[in-house]
């Protein structure tokens, strides 16, 4: 799915710059989206390695373990297949808390920690397990409190009120957070019986 | 909210001061275990280049070639059909771009949100759209890619069934909240 997906995406895009009459754009952009790719990656070296960083010092301190015994207990019923004491859980859970508070540039890497976390416990190290279905699954539905680039966007616009889109952000994020999770343990459920 | 947001603004300068210094007293060799776990970040940043990339690229020559306005020139009736309001089909190209770059969404949301006026229904759902789901497609590929998975399985279907639900739930909330 995700190859035609991405043969899709490519494909349409130059048969319409074609029929637009600018096709040269196609070259421009695919030459400016792989220079992009290598500054995004660059840029997220620093910052992965700073988070890492700090996470390797929770995880010697023993604060990792302690969130997730904090948190773990409702995080777990979500991962059913992963071990009690698994060390996923703790970079979950700071994956999600980062979602939550908005901190896009923590939560990417304590998401590939618990990616790599989540892969030392699958058994077949190519296919995709169910724990980390479901954390993507929470990961990309997730809410956040304050959706802070949007309401700077909105001030700017001369918005009356700014944030008065907190709440159905909320609200829309939620649900869909919600049917992730539902439909997730019913696909499942459906495939273990 | 102002707690929330400073809750954001704290939460940081808070960790990085908390986890060493427990670290630290907990008999840590802080600043060596922070460089052992920094060398990790590299590798992963390397790890996910090739699946940047290959996205990027894609989802860059598809956006702006304008393919976004011409599917939702052809949408435009269909929600006339359903009896939304006619700026509706506006919101399309946000919708599809929100799933696949989120740098691109933003842009398009910005464009909506001055265009239309940040208090319009489209402003307003523009806002919404943007804050309530995040690039489920580009998540998928690089946090997979990161780990060496090929196989997604139904990954991706139930992510952008979150999105499509999300996207469903925000025009009706701000309908109802705002009209």
């Amino acid at each position: 799915m995700v190859n035609l997906i991405w043969l899709l995406m490519l494909a349409i895009g130059i048969i319409v710059s074609a029929f637009n009459g600018h096709i040269e754009n196609v070259t421009i952009s695919a030459m400016k989206a792989a220079e992009l790719g290598v500054e995004v990656a660059i840029e997220l070296i620093g910052v992965m390695s700073l988070w890492l960083g700090l996470m390797r010092l929770a995880e010697e301190a023993g604060l990792v373990k302690g969130i997730a015994r904090i948190f773990g207990p409702a995080i777990r019923r979500l991962f059913p297949s992963l071990r009690p004491d698994s060390p996923a859980l703790g970079a979950i859970i700071m994956n999600l808390s980062a979602n939550i508070l908005g901190l896009g540039n923590a939560a990417t890497p304590f998401g590939l920690k618990a990616m790599q976390e989540l892969q030392k416990e699958n058994p077949t190290p190519d296919v995709a397990s169910p724990a980390m279905i479901t954390f993507l699954a929470l990961n990309t539905s997730c809410i956040t409190l304050i959706p802070a680039t949007i309401i700077g966007v909105r001030l700017k616009a001369n918005s009356a009120n700014p944030t008065e889109i907190i709440g159905t952000t909320i609200v829309a994020t939620g649900c869909a957070m919600f049917m992730a999770i539902l439909v997730d343990y019913f696909i499942r459920h459906r495939r273990k019986t | 909210m102002n707690v929330i947001a400073e809750i954001s603004r704290w939460a940081i300068p808070l960790l990085l001061l908390l986890i060493p210094v427990t670290a630290y007293l907990r008999k840590v060799p802080v600043y060596e275990s922070f460089v052992e776990g920094a060398e990790e970040g590299f590798k992963t940043g390397v790890r996910i280049l090739p699946f940047l990339i290959g996205m990027l690229v894609s989802i860059r020559v598809f956006v702006d070639s304008g393919a976004l306005n011409i599917l939702s020139h052809w949408l435009q009736p269909l929600f006339a059909l359903l009896g939304l309001e006619a700026d509706f089909a506006a919101i399309i190209p946000l919708a599809i771009m929100r799933p696949l770059s989120g740098s691109g969404a933003l842009g398009v949301a910005t464009q909506l949100i001055n265009e239309y006026g940040p208090d319009s229904y489209i402003g307003r759902l523009a806002s919404t759209l943007q804050g309530s789901t995040d690039t489920t497609f580009f998540v998928l590929t690089v946090y997979f890619g990161s780990v060496g998975i090929k196989k997604y399985r139904y990954a991706l279907k139930l992510g952008l069934l979150a999105d499509i639900i999300g996207l469903i739930i925000s025009v009706w909330i701000v309908t109802k909240v705002f009209y």
